[in-house]
């Protein structure tokens, strides 16, 4: 542990968390990070539903709904789900497949710093009181049309945040290709790893489009530029096009390692072998490539005309086929099992049936003229987050409790778990059921307001007090954070005994370089198949115990991103303020430098000896 | 113990039932009371996908039950090891063709609709003497308010479209500002108004809307247009045809013989509306603001508020107030005083072409 272990102390610790490299400490990060703005943006939702808890209300002014919603979807999606999902990722993927760290620590940490300014970059907006106010999709016309500020921040907070999203996803992208234990092969990796890899692969392909999109936006708002001022020649539904050829893969950038983690909790928790592996391997990747496929079903009211109309409303329709073998494998993964219900295994269980109901309205709205009814209507809200949250935050709560041993060596309360999921779970369903009818009785989404006398009062009332259990539900699950770290009770490899990957055959949490001898991988649920045999160790070596190599932490990825930070200030008042053109020039050549300190130092990182490995072995030899 | 259970079913039958009875939403802005062809269609697709889907989750639901019942541990014990099953070929592809018939099921008439609904060739069809067979509507939105003009008949009116029942109308829609969306829940799906091309689409209405709890059915903005796209609403008035030629009639009257309620009102309104502000029905579309010929058949001000005086006065002097980011100017006491304003009211009411 050469540097860090000897400095101790406040100040050491926060140097230590500000500069490492260390995959685990980065998804801790991310989760903490991602938790943060997850909190924000769920006092953003509680507001939005009270200020709909009666007609003609005014709690908020109209302009302050717009803000809420665009910072509620915008912080959920881009600074919420995504960072927590990285987190996981980041945690457990290298142990899953028998790795000492990611493919590049120094990218993996760069690209936390990006997520953090970024986002930073984008709540900043609050205390300035111009607040991206278009929407989470900022749809050019409206967003050009904005007044102030507000939408700079989106465009520029959103860059970026998105960089850094762009860099994990190559990382990883890269670390699964390149860094698998031996053994183990693509058919033999767990489904979270499956699902990671190929969400990665979709980062790729999606976020370019985003960056682009962003960059317009950024030219025609700071920089004068024309790309969707129709009046000059440029073209709105252009925009839509961008941003929904992102947006849409995006929705399954989510999903998947959603999935993934359902596919390891049904199996561990069923103590069943995933039924049907391999096709549930290539579900993903045809959900994957679908998802580039359909994005203009969310243009379907555009007047893109009825040939694409159609072409896209069948391509739609396509993606529920591997979907719906991919429920129909989970539900054949429990059956015959041994099944425990434990908390994440009770997520799991809420999930099935949730995602299902998201599903298939989303088939309803691939049905084109159906749509037209259905499309920015309450319906439309009702439906993305039955997949949103029925979907992706069940899995974010089910991986809290699935993997917080793994991450913090420390069980969270079942108990409390337990209670956190029935107020969340029928919260969620009693806020978002009822808006499907909204919907069809006519209720535009987006609304700030509404009129008594339209049928609408009892369902916005009863959608209100479903989300104030959710907030009673989360509320519980702090408390159940902040008690289980209090308590720190210790736990051993694989505290939930059924543990079937790599990541349960080591310490919770694993030393830092995770894996003293790089492990054989002899096929799928690797630590299943030692189990049965009767191993003891738990892990078959590939190799002996020898010195590791390790990078150094490095500060130069926190500074590089405030470079970023302090450069889209510069931007964004370079046309008002003198002061702003500089500050843009300081920003990126900040940053430049940073680069370049990056680039002409070398860094040969540092070696675990190994007499400090066996040391480690040897002290927790009695641990079990 | 079973009886309980059956009593506890029955309930919950009768909870459902319930609730697809209240279901229906209210008639004037329903899409489970359509109105018209379109939304009939559109319905018919709706009833048809829930049926399909409703299966789907039956199935899916079913498994899932039997699944839970039978296989949890405290049932067969802590040290029952399951058979580690990999798969089978047999039910993969089960379960991938029989989802795949059930789309094509409901492909097939979507992509039907799709071409049927988008179809606006006989648009600009024209009988033997070269007028319009059918009416077309020529649809403006503008930051928060819509403009409907009627390019073959010669005149335009504002928030309140007035089309005959048992016909097909096209609209041409655009947008003035930014990006909005033309919906008529009861009557039919939403097209938007882009900013930078015309949507056209048709809708038929086959309900008279006098019979209606305002007697209107209820249209709304359905994209996200600023702070008042919530209050971006409209109304649309269904007439039989021989009513709906008398309309048009005594709209285009309204250049000639101006209805003036109020002597004192129209100078107040000569001096200070009249420039975004036109009360001849008689016109094309373009202008600042809300055509006001048929102002006092409305059954709104400014789109949403209760119908009266007092209102109209209270949104002239602040019109922010009630819908902020509008672009109307608000009127304070220096410029019309009270008096002003109550004769600029009465003769605002009195704008009308219906008896």
């Amino acid at each position: 542990m050469s540097s860090v272990a000897q400095k101790s102390g406040f100040g050491a610790t926060l140097w230590d968390w500000l500069t490492t490299v260390d995959h685990k400490k980065i998804g801790i990060l991310y989760l903490l990070g991602g938790l943060f703005f997850f909190v924000l943006g769920g006092i953003e939702a509680m507001i939005i539903r009270l200020q709909l808890i009666v007609p003609n209300n005014d709690l908020v002014t109209a302009g302050l709904f717009n803000d809420l919603i665009t910072m509620h979807g915008t912080t959920m999606i881009f600074l919420a789900a995504m960072p927590i999902l990285f987190g996981f990722m980041n945690a457990i993927v290298p142990l899953q497949i028998g790795a000492r760290d990611v493919a590049f620590p120094f990218i993996n940490s760069l690209g936390f710093w990006m997520f953090v300014f970024g986002g930073l970059f984008l709540n900043i907006s609050w205390f300035f009181g111009e607040v991206p106010d278009a929407g989470w999709t900022s749809y050019a016309s409206l967003s050009l049309h904005s007044p102030g500020h507000g939408v700079d921040f989106y465009a520029i907070g959103l860059q970026i945040a998105g960089g850094g999203t762009l860099m994990a996803g190559i990382n990883f992208l890269v670390t699964i290709i390149n860094m698998r234990a031996p053994g183990m092969t693509y058919m033999r990796m767990p489904l979270f790893t499956w699902t990671t890899f190929v969400a990665s692969a979709m980062i790729l392909f999606a976020f370019p489009p985003l960056t682009i999109g962003l960059f317009f936006l950024t030219f025609d708002r700071m920089f004068s530029g024309n790309f969707f001022d129709h009046t000059m020649g440029g073209n709105t539904i252009i925009w839509e096009h961008i941003f929904w050829i992102f947006g849409h893969p995006e929705v399954y950038i989510l999903i998947l390692p959603a999935f993934g983690i359902f596919s390891e909790i049904f199996a561990t928790f069923s103590r069943k072998r995933l039924f049907g592996y391999t096709a549930m391997v290539f579900a993903t990747v045809l959900i994957g490539f679908l998802g580039f496929m359909v994005w203009a079903h969310h243009m379907f009211t555009v007047g893109l005309g009825p040939t694409a109309n159609a072409i896209f409303a069948v391509a739609t329709m396509a993606i529920a086929v591997p979907t719906g073998v991919k429920i129909f494998n989970w539900l054949l993964t429990i059956w015959g099992g041994s099944i425990k219900v434990t908390t994440p295994m009770l997520y799991a269980l809420g999930f099935i049936p949730s995602f299902v109901m998201g599903g298939v309205t989303g088939v309803m709205q691939g049905a084109a003229p159906l749509d037209y009814q259905l499309h920015d209507s309450y319906f439309i809200v009702a439906h993305f987050h039955y997949v949103i949250v029925g979907g992706v935050v069940l899995a974010i709560f089910a991986g809290l409790h699935y993997w917080w041993p793994k991450m913090f060596g420390t069980m969270l309360s079942e108990g409390l778990g337990k209670i956190t999921f029935v107020f969340f779970f029928i919260g969620f369903h009693l806020t978002f059921l009822i808006q499907h009818w909204l919907g069809f009785w006519g209720m535009p989404r987006r609304v700030w307001t509404f009129m008594d006398g339209q049928g609408w009062n009892m369902p916005n009332f009863i959608s209100t007090i479903g989300a104030l259990l959710m907030a009673i539900g989360f509320i519980v699950m702090v408390i159940n954070i902040i008690i289980t770290t209090v308590k720190n009770k210790r736990v051993g490899d694989d505290p939930w005994g059924d543990g079937r990957t790599l990541e349960w055959a080591i310490p919770s949490p694993p030393p830092f370089y995770n894996f003293p001898a790089t492990p054989l991988v002899r096929g799928l649920d690797t630590l299943w198949i030692e189990k049965m045999e009767g191993s003891k160790e738990m892990i078959t070596p590939a190799e002996p115990i020898t010195d590791i190599h390790m990078p150094n932490g490095s500060i130069i990825p926190m500074l590089m991103s405030l470079g970023l930070f302090i450069a889209g200030f510069g931007a964004m008042f370079q046309q008002e303020a003198s002061w702003g053109l500089p500050v843009l020039i300081f920003g990126l050549a900040f940053t430049f430098v940073m680069m370049s300190a990056r680039s002409l130092k070398d860094d040969l990182g540092f070696y675990v000896t190994k007499e400090q490995i066996l040391q480690d072995l040897k002290n927790k030899g009695g641990r079990d | 113990m079973i009886k309980g259970l059956k009593k506890w079913r029955l309930f919950s039958l009768l909870a459902v039932f319930a609730v697809f009875l209240a279901g229906c939403g209210q008639e004037e802005i329903s899409t489970f009371q359509p109105a018209g062809q379109v939304a009939k269609d559109q319905f018919n697709l709706l009833l048809l996908s829930s049926g399909i889907m409703l299966l789907v989750i039956i199935v899916v639901v079913a498994i899932y039950t039997v699944a839970l019942v039978r296989f949890r541990r405290s049932k067969l014990g802590e040290d029952h090891m399951p058979e580690q099953v990999e798969g089978s070929h047999v039910l993969e592809l089960v379960w991938t063709f029989i989802p795949i018939v059930l789309l094509l099921i409901l492909a097939i008439p979507t992509v039907h609709y799709t071409y049927k609904l988008g179809d606006v060739q006989a648009m600009g069809a024209v009988d033997d003497e070269g007028n319009a067979e059918n009416l077309v509507v020529d649809v403006t939105a503008k930051l928060y308010w819509w403009e409907f003009e009627y390019p073959d008949l010669g005149i335009v009116t504002a928030q309140e479209l007035v089309v005959p029942t048992d016909e097909k109308v096209y609209f041409n829609l655009i947008a003035a500002d930014v990006k909005h969306s033309f919906w008529i829940p009861a009557v039919g799906g939403k097209l938007d108004t882009n900013v930078e091309n015309v949507n056209k689409f048709y809708l038929s209405f086959e309900k008279e809307s006098e019979g209606l709890k305002d007697g209107v059915f209820y249209g709304k903005c359905a994209e996200l247009c600023g702070p008042s796209h919530a209050l971006m609403d409209f109304k649309v008035k269904t007439l039989p045809r021989d009513q709906f030629d008398k309309w048009v009639v005594a709209m285009q009257g309204t250049q000639d013989n101006p209805v003036v309620a109020n002597a004192d009102g129209e100078k107040v309104f000569a001096q200070s509306c009249i420039g975004c502000h036109a009360v001849s029905g008689v016109g094309e579309t373009g202008a600042q603001g809300p055509n006001l010929a048929t102002f006092g058949d409305r059954n709104r001000v400014a789109g949403f508020l209760e119908h009266d005086e007092e209102n109209l006065k209270d949104w002239i002097r602040d019109t922010q107030k009630h819908k902020p980011g509008n672009t109307m100017p608000s009127f304070s006491e220096d410029q019309i005083s009270d008096a002003d304003l109550d004769a600029l009211a009465e003769y605002l009411m009195g704008l009308k072409v219906a008896k």
